[in-house]
Order: C-alpha cells, then sequence, then structure tokens
C-alpha cells in the first residue's frame, strides 16, 4: 500500500506544482510516427519484438551494412570490405572517428565484443542463426575486422544489416534494454512505455548535415480504430504499417494524406502440417492447392490490397516467378482430388493465431474447402497458445501465417522437427546450393527452382504477400514504401 | 471494531492469497512459451534454453510458486519477463495513469447519478423522470468501447475540441486534464446510468416516509429537503452500489486504456498475458483484488459514518 500512497501524493503533489515544479518547456517535434505494436524491450540483439528494430534499427542502433529500400547491401559502419576468392574470408575496414552516443570511441574492439556476444553459448540474440557460419572473427588493427565464415553464405552481407546483428558497445550494452545506445544517425531521448518514444538527431553522426529531422515521436497505438482517429485527428503525421486495409478508401479520398501500398517480406501461407495424414499426401495438398481462390481470398481478407503468391517467394525479389497459375481454382476438379485420394468429407481444423489477415482469410477458406467436399473446422487462438501449440508441437492440421524474414525459402529445409514437418533431402539439397552460390545471377536461377519446386509439392497452400500499408501526411517524404527488412531509416525523411 | 478490523484484514490476506494461487496455476496451464514470445520465430533451440535458464523457467513449479510468494511479501514483486526490469517500477510507472483515470470516471459517476438520479425523484412521473429513466436505460445498452469511438469522431476528429487519445503526463495539467475528459465520460457513463436509477429508487422510497412530510410541513424547502433529509438518507444502497463500481471502473480501464492508448496498468496486464510475462500478471492481478478488496472494505466503514445505529452492531 505504501507503493499506492507515495505515487498518489506525487500525483497530487504535481497536480498542485504543475508547471512550476517541472517546467521543462515541451521541445518542438519535427514527426510524430504511429507503430501498433508495442516494444517491451528496445534491445534488438535480445528481443524479437519487431516494432524495436522498426524505431531503432539504422536509426539510433548501426550495424557493419545496411540495406536500401530495394533490398541492396550498402556499407553502415564498415565504410567497405573485400572478399577473399573463395568466398570465405570477409575483411571489413571500419568508418574512423566514430563515437557511440554516450561519448565513447567506436572501433574494431566493439564490433569484436558485439559478434562474441551474439555468438556466445549463453547468447540469446533471436537470430542467432545469422552468426552460425562465422568461424572467427578478428580484429588485426583498430578500424579493420576480419570474419572467416565456416561454409559460403551467399545471404550473409543481407543478415549483418539486421537489428539482431547491431554493433553495440561493452560499457552500455547492458542499459541497451531501456536506454539504447548506438552510433546512428538519431539518439534515444525519452521512453515512456506502452506510450511514445522520442529520438533526437545526432549532430556527431559522418553524414547529420543531411539529416532534416531534430526530434521523432513514436507513438503505440494497437487498435485500428484509434489509430484512424489519431491520424483523421491530425495527432500523427505517418502510419507505416496501418493495420488496417478496409480503412484505406478513408484516406485515400482525403487530400490530406497519402496513401502507399508496398510490400513486405511476408509470405502468407495455408500452412498444412505436412507430417500427419492427411498432407503427408502430396496429392492432398494439390487438392487444397486448387480448392482456394487467391482472388477471392484477396479482396475479402485484404479488401483488394495484395499481390497472389504461387509459392514461397516474394514478388518484388529479383528472381520471383509467377507460379500463381499452377492449380487455377476449380472447386469441383478440387472434389474430385479429395475423392480420389480418400478424404472425402473428413474433418479438419484451422487453427488461425489472432491477426486480421489470418483470421478474415481463414473464413473464406473455410467456405471454399466445403464447396470443395471438405468439412474444415476454424479455431481462431491466442498468439501464446499458437506459438507453444502450432509452431512448438505440431499439434494442428491447418494454419495460416505469414513468415516476415528475408530470404526464408531455407524455412523448407528445416526438417521434419519444424512446424512444417516437410522433410525432403532433394529440396535442403537445393537451399544449401542456393545459401552457397556466391553469383547472383545463378542464384537468382537456383531460387527460381526452388520456387517450382516447392509449388510443385504443394507443400503449403500459397496464398498472398503481406502488403505494407502506409498513411502519411502529404508534407511527410522520404518513407520506404516497402519493407525489405524491419526497420525504418528515418535519416532520408524529411517535412516540408 | 478491533474484533471487525481483524476480521476484515485477515479475509484481506486470505482472498489475495487464494487469488495468487490461481492466478499462478492458470498462467502455467494456458499454452505459451515466455522464451519463445521473446525471442520469436526464427530463435534457435540454444538461444531459447540460455534464455528460459536466465528468467528461471527451468525450476520446478512448486518452487517457483514458493519463491515468488516469499519474495513478494518483502515487497520484491521479481523481474518481469518481457521488460527485464522490476515490476514494482512498471507499476509505478502505470499506475498514476489507471488511478487518475479511474478517480475521475468515479467523481463524473457519482456527480452525475446523484444529480439524475435525485432530479428524477424529485419529478416524479414527470417528463424530467421519464426523460432520465430513457437516457439511462440507453446509458446502460450501449458498450463503453463503441461510445469511446463515437466520443472520439465527434470531439477529436470531428470538432477538434479534445485529443483522440494518449496522455502526456501529470507534468502538463491542463493538458493531461484535456486528455482525461473522454475517457472519463466513456468509462463512468455505463456505471453512473445504472446508479442514477439506484439513486432514483432510493431517493422515492425514503420521500414516501413520515420525517419527509413532517420537514416540508415545518416550511423547509423544497430543493432543502432533498438534498439535505432525502439524500442522506437515501445513501445506504447508493454507497453499497458506488463501491462495486469502483471496481468496475478499476476493471473497466483496460477496455478504455486500449481504446484511448492511455500508458495505463489495463493495458500493461493485457500486454502481459499476451507475453506470457507471469511475474507481471501475477502481481497486477494482486493488485487489482487487492484495489477491489479494498473498495469494499472503505464501504463498509462508510456505512457506519452514513448511519451512525450500525456502529453499535459492528
Amino acid at each position: 500500500m505504501s507503493l499506492l500512497s507515495t505515487t498518489l501524493s506525487r500525483v497530487t503533489l504535481s497536480v498542485l506544482l504543475g508547471s512550476t515544479l517541472c517546467a521543462a518547456p515541451a521541445l518542438a517535434t519535427d514527426l510524430v510516427i504511429g507503430l501498433q505494436q508495442e516494444p517491451t524491450s528496445l534491445d534488438p540483439t535480445a528481443d524479437a519484438t519487431a516494432s524495436i528494430d522498426g524505431m531503432l534499427a539504422a536509426n539510433v542502433y548501426e550495424s557493419l551494412t545496411t540495406v536500401t529500400e530495394s533490398g541492396e547491401v550498402e556499407p553502415a559502419l564498415a565504410e567497405s570490405w573485400d572478399i577473399s576468392e573463395e568466398g570465405l574470408t570477409y575483411t571489413f575496414k571500419l568508418r574512423e572517428g566514430v563515437k557511440y552516443h554516450d561519448g565513447t570511441d567506436f572501433d574494431s574492439a566493439d564490433v569484436i565484443f558485439a559478434f562474441n556476444r551474439a555468438m556466445a553459448e549463453d547468447s540469446t540474440n533471436p537470430s542467432k542463426s545469422i552468426f552460425k557460419p562465422i568461424d572467427t572473427v578478428e580484429a588485426p588493427d583498430a578500424n579493420t575486422v576480419v570474419i572467416t565464415l565456416k561454409n559460403k553464405d551467399a545471404f550473409f552481407l543481407f543478415n549483418l544489416a539486421q537489428g539482431d546483428a547491431s554493433i553495440v558497445a561493452e560499457e552500455s550494452v547492458d542499459l541497451n534494454n531501456a536506454t539504447p545506445v548506438g552510433t546512428g544517425p538519431f539518439k534515444f531521448d525519452s521512453w515512456t512505455r506502452g506510450d511514445r518514444l522520442t529520438l533526437t538527431k545526432n549532430e556527431d553522426w559522418h553524414d547529420a548535415d543531411s539529416v532534416q529531422l531534430d526530434r521523432v515521436e513514436f507513438r503505440f497505438i494497437s487498435d485500428a480504430a484509434a489509430a484512424s482517429a489519431a491520424m483523421m485527428a491530425e495527432e500523427i503525421d505517418a502510419f507505416p504499417g496501418f493495420p488496417a486495409p478496409e480503412m484505406m478508401p478513408q484516406f485515400e479520398a482525403d487530400p490530406r494524406f497519402n496513401v502507399e501500398i508496398g510490400s513486405t517480406e511476408g509470405e502468407v501461407i495455408l500452412a498444412m502440417n505436412n507430417s500427419k495424414p492427411p498432407f503427408d499426401n502430396v496429392e492432398v495438398r494439390r487438392a487444397v492447392s486448387t480448392a482456394i481462390n487467391r482472388d477471392e481470398i484477396i479482396d475479402g481478407a485484404m479488401y483488394g490490397q495484395a499481390v497472389p503468391i504461387g509459392s514461397f517467394y516474394p514478388p518484388h525479389g529479383p528472381a520471383y516467378e509467377d507460379l500463381t497459375g499452377l492449380y487455377p481454382h476449380d472447386a469441383e476438379k478440387a472434389k474430385a482430388m479429395f475423392a480420389e485420394a480418400g478424404v472425402e468429407g473428413t474433418e479438419m481444423t484451422i487453427r488461425v493465431p489472432p491477426f486480421p489477415y489470418a483470421t478474415r482469410s481463414a473464413e473464406i477458406i473455410q467456405a471454399e474447402l466445403a464447396d470443395a467436399g471438405i468439412n474444415a473446422k476454424v479455431e481462431n487462438v491466442e498468439w501464446g497458445f499458437w506459438i507453444d501449440e502450432v509452431y512448438k508441437k505440431k499439434n494442428y492440421d491447418m494454419t495460416i501465417i505469414a513468415h516476415t524474414s528475408p530470404n526464408d525459402m531455407g524455412n523448407f529445409a528445416k526438417g521434419s522437427d519444424y512446424f512444417y514437418g516437410y522433410d525432403d533431402p532433394e529440396f535442403t539439397k537445393l537451399w544449401d546450393d542456393i545459401q552457397t552460390e556466391a553469383d547472383t545471377d545463378k542464384r537468382n536461377a537456383l531460387l527460381k527452382q526452388g520456387q517450382e519446386y516447392l509449388a510443385d509439392q504443394a507443400v503449403h497452400g500459397f496464398l498472398f504477400q503481406l502488403p505494407r500499408l502506409s498513411v502519411i501526411r502529404t508534407n511527410v517524404d522520404g518513407f520506404w514504401k516497402s519493407a525489405p527488412v524491419l526497420f525504418q531509416p528515418l535519416a532520408d525523411v524529411t517535412v516540408n | 471494531m478491533a474484533y471487525f478490523l481483524f476480521r476484515r484484514t485477515l479475509g484481506f490476506v486470505l482472498t489475495l492469497l487464494a487469488v495468487s494461487v490461481v492466478v499462478f496455476a492458470v498462467m502455467n496451464i494456458l499454452p505459451g512459451d515466455p522464451a519463445l514470445t521473446i525471442l520469436g520465430l526464427d530463435a534457435t533451440e540454444d538461444a531459447l534454453a540460455a534464455l528460459r535458464e536466465q528468467l528461471g523457467l527451468n525450476d520446478p513449479l512448486l518452487s517457483r510458486y514458493f519463491s515468488w510468494i516469499g519474495n513478494a511479501l518483502t515487497g520484491d514483486f521479481g523481474i518481469s519477463h518481457s521488460f527485464r526490469v522490476p515490476v514494482s517500477e512498471l507499476i509505478a510507472e502505470r499506475l498514476p495513469m489507471t488511478l487518475s483515470l479511474a478517480v475521475a470516471g468515479m467523481i463524473f459517476t457519482v456527480i452525475l447519478a446523484l444529480i439524475m438520479g435525485i432530479g428524477a425523484a424529485a419529478n416524479h412521473r414527470k417528463a424530467g423522470d421519464w426523460g432520465v429513466m430513457f437516457l439511462s436505460q440507453l446509458g446502460i445498452a450501449v458498450p463503453a468501447f463503441w461510445l469511446s469511438m463515437l466520443l472520439v469522431l465527434l470531439f477529436a476528429v470531428k470538432l477538434r475540441w479534445l485529443p483522440p487519445g494518449g496522455f502526456p503526463g501529470w507534468s502538463d495539467p491542463i493538458a493531461a486534464m484535456r486528455a482525461l475528459i473522454l475517457p472519463t465520460v466513456a468509462l463512468g457513463l455505463v456505471q453512473s446510468s445504472v446508479l442514477a436509477r439506484v439513486t432514483r429508487s432510493s431517493a422515492l422510497e425514503v420521500m414516501r416516509q413520515d420525517f419527509i412530510r413532517t420537514a416540508r410541513a415545518t416550511g423547509f424547502s423544497r430543493q432543502r429537503v432533498l438534498w439535505r433529509h432525502v439524500l442522506p438518507n437515501a445513501l445506504v444502497p447508493i454507497v453499497t452500489i458506488v463501491g462495486m463500481q469502483f471496481a468496475a471502473l478499476v476493471t473497466g480501464t483496460i477496455v478504455i486504456e486500449n481504446v484511448f492508448y492511455l500508458p495505463g496498468l489495463g493495458r500493461l496486464i493485457f500486454q502481459s498475458i499476451a507475453n506470457r510475462d507471469l511475474p507481471t500478471v501475477q502481481a497486477l492481478v494482486m493488485l487489482f483484488a487487492a484495489i477491489v478488496v479494498t473498495a469494499n472494505f472503505i464501504v463498509d466503514l462508510l456505512y457506519v459514518v452514513i448511519d451512525p445505529r450500525l456502529k453499535a452492531r459492528a
């Protein structure tokens, strides 16, 4: 009770003394950004919450590399790099004169520390697999880092750009959870948990002159209707990743806003448990693919705002192949296919996580399966339940989920322990080849082959690419339309 | 009185103990894995194992419960799994928000209900009475989240008089009060509709009694009789309902805080359950239970203040 009374008296005190006590004048904020997902921690190297990367990666924290909107790898803390002939040794030349926001110097020792921490046995890095191919990390001098890989990894430089690979400093790492310290163009200013987070411009950043924003505020609004009201009331300037596609026409009709419909790395799939009958039978999976009508699902679940996919690769990627015509929608044919496979009239359950794209798609797919003679039951479950029962214990028939990581075709090579329950040596071999192919053209050819193989095997029902809907005030420029990674650099964003 | 207090305190402790066992059991039976929730779907097995070890999830269930309850007795509610800061710190940050909202909601509820209820009773079977009865029926029927959206659309989006949500903190009292107006109305309207009806019927009952007629006959004005004689004598059922309503208001903040994106305890508990953040959920449920039990206790004390005859019995 003492806690209660002290806070109470603090409240009364601040009410009574009001402005005299806390006279800090409110600083002008250049840009207010709305986010649906509220972070619980601010350390991207210890927590997978996407909004941590969304706010802080490439803004407060920096990695050795970074990624452009089109997915190209560019220098960040590493000014340049050389890759040895056999593709295993990476020599990074670090940017000189860089300081952390707390004033300490950045050099190769920080890189060594950050990598050793992420690779350590007791590391809790959410993307530890990024570091799996690394054999050794060495620093011949203060501005050079040499990383040697055990095996070739075509995605290594891209992966290093992620927030999970941020170069954190030993001096500040333990406090990053609530007061992040990095080297990026913006410094962390304040965070009121559950409400807002503010960043201010880092004048010491190497290209600080090109950064226009002095102060940026993120506001956390999880409810879609509340987010819409906040935009309409002009409390918020930009809402990248707006949660409700059904509200887009309202914003499109309003001259104050620009509506951007871009793409994410999220492939939405109707996952089938390949380790369990009847989905261990490829003909049954093909029948499911024939039963579903992507256009109907996109219209109903996404209000038309999504691009259909026929395999597991994003339509904006360089190796994309349109395979949506492989199993044209035909309810009668699907019914016959189910009958032939002996699963006519079988009852199946679709366990659906609590995301609007999933719950809405589920209802439409349920009706489409019913047309093909399959009685599917939709079971809406909560996220914690989904993670435990579906993802961890593989206790499901079908589910709907978006895989939002880039370059994640390797999911199909994770073996029967992964929740797909899909174990196919032929594809695993193909993925090994993709991962170790250094030549871009050859790799893209292999990626096409991979898409064809997965589509032919109908491992899942491939539905659509999750769109990135953004509502942005017309005077704000520089936001990414599509999101090849989780973060959104603010250094190029301007307000007129 | 001493016996009364002792009985009450014992009841308080036993209630909280029962609550702690139920929450702990439910949170552990629920499917879910805090480590997987934090590290996400790309996490490797060894990273998950390391985090489970760090969070102490590998200890046996009973020993986790007893170490938790032992620490809680000394005021240490543990470290939040997802926020990685002491739970007491999280609560201290957010309690002012939720209490401000609940107290504002309570004041709004009581004032509106008394005016409406007494007014209706005074105008029994006249237009004013019908009006109050109709409005309160409407108020009970309207869901709080829907009313919230309507209020926001009208006062924040259309008229721009008030902010659509968020809370700037008490460092700017004017802005803080402006931010609280819409949530307070949305939170309190349903409760005040209920309370207005109780007030009306309770007042009507008192007005039928002889001493009211006597008071009027001795020449006291209608207003004076209403507020000085009818209201105090009608208070016992009103206070009983108010006590129950305070509990409803505190828990009602969960919905309101989500709709108005206010950084309070309601939103915290919502998020913590989704994250399977056991220490935080546990402490919050205990806190909510403590608030409800305390509110009931205060109601019992108030009976004695309102009706001194009850003192002898207590």
